[in-house]
């Protein structure tokens, strides 16, 4: 367990549609109940068609946070997508940020369209290591396939961030969170996925 | 669910939206009203989850004025109502929001609407307390999402006591926030709506101008000691911050950033309009230097600087910074865009004289020194799937066939994605909901002039109730020469899925009358025609045979909405024969992935064939039907 540095500062990037807004709830609504003071600043509407999306959780013992992360304070940086964790890492890291990366692309329309090039993503994970001392890197949409279905990712990560041991509470309240929120199979694919996601990471 | 949870003084995770609702269920809301607008769309939705347990009538209405109306008509008779909107809504119920001010009502009634500063999901970053005001509506502004709820609840009260609606203005970053709340007690009251013989509730008399602004007044007065302003920071401050909404979070934060957070104060302003003046003078006197942080417009900034104008004699000698004077202000400029800490603490560094680099580890373009490319950007895109790829894939396709240069106009939902390259740059209008069918009536009628170009206009089937009809029955009127294409994907998509009249259900699941739309237009005397736009050829032929008619005419594009299609459903699995994929040699130029560009069709480089992106592909096979080399299969799971 690392220590708690108040406020942690986490941010869940990735492209509209991966499920940002549901793992963010998951830990906001874990962290609510595990008696912690808790924010998630959020944005959705048109940016969840293909677009940019991040979700900014700040997680305190005692004291309300405002929604936005101020630059270069993210302790956590999950990112669903390697072209929009360094896209954020600009913005929001700085040396000591652990970094949780689903090493899968999803291409912006630039790419498929052949007018931009997406950078091959390994060079993406070795400029991350440049920027941070901490990098994971998984197959979270593979992991995903592996527990039912690549739409899971979300959760993935969400069971990867848990398994880093840099939230404050135990897994059992995100597990229970996952429990109360979805129902029949749905819940089984994203315990299931949660579980791969931790593994990755806590061994 | 957080929202329902009986144990007053328990915390609970909640969202914004979700906090405004559970505000309106502590004040034993009766009557709740909405027309889906982001941000503030899942205020009404979260109502119409517990209506049944709660015994609550929440209602998706036609549009936001219809909304407003009905709030009204409950509070005449006593009832608590709550009525939602986002700011573009407001100004559709405009025309009967100032009627009501000066009519006044009767139970608690409370107007949520929401800002967007930033325009994250709206055409405008509109501040629609400029608008409030000029209404006469007292405006409270939360600062955070336990806020959210506090204030809705006692914005029953205010109302209930000066018989006048109380505005909550949120903004994007409260309603879309989340985290916990402290829950107070809910109330079931019991609910008896009167509305006798004697009642009357009518705006005409001058004299009610003059009863509203003493209302205002009585606001102004109760606003001073009001639990939603607070102070922090040292004793008669000479230096002072002055803000609303989340701004006073970012503030705070900022100050803290710099390391002044013991020098300066901040007056946070929960009760924005009308001034808390009392409270704001007793600060202002030993004030020298004061900030304004709020957003969009300089709203506080110029009633505060017109209030300390008046009382200068008194104040002695302030300067001001905010907006106006250019200080505060983001990347876009003063009162562009919303604020965060870090453009607060950009501003408050230069005006209180402290340094300040930022704290970014990098630049964007040191970032690609370092990964040695570009990093390329990412634009909004349709869904994987979207019936809307395949009509404008369509209706571009007949146009080109037509020949004649024809216009595209839009409109107001996911499809005014048609503006960019998703929709292959197609429409050429978009101002607000049902704007395109009224534009393209003008230039239906301009042939005269010599303008022979075929007019088509775009709009989604929630848009079409909310505010086409009008502009369909003008058209017939004066037999303007058009045609309306309704992107039907049977659902208000943009939003979150919210049902409509043309639904079979109603907000709370309940069996809906559906209006249908085809009985409408048949009752214009409109022609029309239905396709499927995942038929694409079928639907190029339809656009191509409309576009020879002449006057108002209507082509429904009818197909469900992809993410509502496959929702808890198996997906279709489509994947790219490579034995029959031939890649650069087909000469299609990567038609799926470049041309039609779906974002489910990718492109792999490696083996040089088309590939289908499983973990984004919706199944509609679409693509299958495009592919000159028929390379691409649809396993069907649905259909």
């Amino acid at each position: 367990m690392s220590t708690f540095v108040e406020p942690l500062n986490i941010i869940i990037t990735g492209v509209g549609g991966q499920g940002n807004v549901l793992a963010s709830q998951v830990v906001s609504v874990a962290a609510a109940v595990a008696g912690y003071r808790v924010v998630v600043g959020e944005t959705f509407g048109v940016s969840q068609r293909g677009g940019s999306v991040m979700s900014h959780v700040r997680i305190s013992k005692d004291k309300p946070y405002g929604p936005l992360i101020p630059r270069g304070r993210a302790g956590v940086i999950a990112g669903f997508e390697p072209l929009e964790t360094l896209r954020v890492m600009v913005n929001y890291a700085n040396p000591d940020t652990v970094t949780i990366m689903n090493d899968r692309p999803n291409y912006p329309l630039g790419c498929l369209l052949g007018e931009d090039k997406y950078p091959d993503p390994a060079r993406i994970e070795e400029t991350i290591r440049k920027l941070v001392a901490r990098v994971h890197r998984l197959p979270a949409t593979e992991l995903a396939k592996e527990a039912g279905s690549p739409l899971a990712a979300n959760m993935v990560m969400t069971g990867a961030l848990a398994g880093s041991g840099l939230l404050p509470f135990g897994r059992e309240y995100l597990t229970a969170t996952i429990e109360l929120l979805f129902k029949d199979s749905v819940r089984d694919l994203n315990l299931a996925a949660f579980e791969l996601g931790y593994r990755q990471l806590a061994g | 669910m957080g929202v329902c949870k009986e144990q007053p003084g328990v915390r609970v995770a909640l969202t914004g939206n979700e906090s405004i609702a559970r505000g309106a269920l502590e004040a034993g809301v009766a009557y709740a009203a909405s027309y889906p607008g982001s941000p503030t769309a899942e205020v009404l939705g979260t109502l119409a989850k517990v209506a049944g347990e709660f015994n609550l009538y929440v209602e998706w209405s036609v549009n936001e004025k219809v909304a407003m109306e009905g709030a009204a008509a409950a509070s005449f008779t006593g009832l608590r109502s709550l009525v939602v909107m986002k700011a573009d809504g407001l100004n559709v119920a405009l025309d009967f929001a100032s009627a009501l001010a000066l009519s006044g009502t009767r139970g608690g009634m409370v107007i949520v609407v929401g800002d967007d500063p930033s325009s994250h999901s709206s055409v405008r970053e509109e501040d629609s307390r400029n608008l409030c005001k000029a209404l006469h509506l007292p405006i409270w502004e939360p600062s955070s999402v336990q806020e959210a709820k506090d204030m809705t609840r006692a914005a029953f009260d205010l109302s209930e006591q000066l018989k006048l609606p109380v505005v909550v203005r949120c903004v994007t970053r409260v309603c879309h926030a989340s985290g916990d709340v402290e829950l107070g007690e809910l109330t079931r009251p019991e609910r008896r709506p009167v509305f006798g013989r004697d009642d009357r509730v009518i705006t005409f008399s001058i004299q009610l101008h003059a009863q509203l602004e003493q209302k205002l007044s009585r606001a102004a007065a109760e606003a001073s000691d009001s639990f939603f302003n607070g102070y922090s920071g040292p004793a008669n401050a000479r230096r002072l911050v002055i803000a609303s909404g989340p701004s006073a979070m970012y503030a705070l934060e900022a100050l803290d950033m710099l390391g002044l957070a013991g020098g300066v104060g901040v007056l946070k302003l929960g009760t924005t309009w009308p001034l808390p003046e009392t409270l704001l003078l007793n600060y202002l006197k030993n004030a020298s230097e004061v900030v304004f942080a709020e957003e969009v417009e300089p709203f506080v900034e110029d009633n505060v600087m017109a209030l300390a104008a008046g009382h200068w004699n008194e104040l002695g000698s302030i300067k001001f910074y905010g907006k106006r004077s250019g200080h505060v202000a983001g990347p876009a400029g003063a009162g562009i865009g919303e604020l965060d800490p870090d453009v607060l603490a950009g501003s408050l560094a230069k005006i209180f004289d402290v340094p300040w680099a930022g704290q970014t580890m990098l630049t964007s373009r040191e970032a690609e020194e370092l990964l040695g490319e570009k990093m390329p950007g990412r634009e909004l895109a349709l869904c994987a799937g979207c019936p809307h790829r395949a009509s404008f894939w369509a209706i571009r396709t007949a146009l080109e066939l037509d020949g004649r240069e024809g216009v595209v106009l839009g409109d107001i939902g996911c499809y005014t994605l048609g503006i960019v390259r998703t929709g292959y740059y197609l429409l050429q209008t978009m101002h607000c909901m049902g704007a395109g069918v009224g534009i393209a009536g003008g230039l239906g009628k301009l042939n005269r002039f010599g303008f022979n170009k075929p007019v088509i206009t775009v709009v989604g089937d929630s848009t079409f109730y909310h505010a086409a009809v009008p502009a369909l029955i003008n058209a017939r009127y004066n037999r303007a020469n058009f045609m309306c294409v309704v992107l039907d994907n049977e659902t208000t998509a943009m939003t979150g899925h919210q049902p409509h009249p043309g639904r079979q259900t109603t907000a709370t699941g309940g069996p809906a009358d559906t209006v249908y739309m085809e009985e409408i237009i048949r009752g214009l005397n409109i022609p029309y025609a239905i396709s499927d736009p995942y038929d694409v050829d079928a639907t190029i032929n339809a656009v191509c045979d409309m576009l020879q008619l002449s006057g108002p005419r209507v082509l429904i594009l009818r197909r469900t909405c992809a993410l509502a299609a496959v929702k808890g459903k198996e997906k279709n699995r489509v994947y790219v024969d490579w034995d029959k994929c031939i890649g650069d040699d087909c000469g299609c130029g990567r038609f799926c992935s470049k041309v039609f560009a779906c974002p489910a069709n990718i492109w792999d480089a490696e083996h040089g064939k088309a590939r289908i992106d499983e973990a984004v592909c919706n199944g509609c096979g679409v693509c299958a039907t495009l592919c000159p080399q028929q390379a691409i299969v649809v396993e069907r799971t649905v259909e």
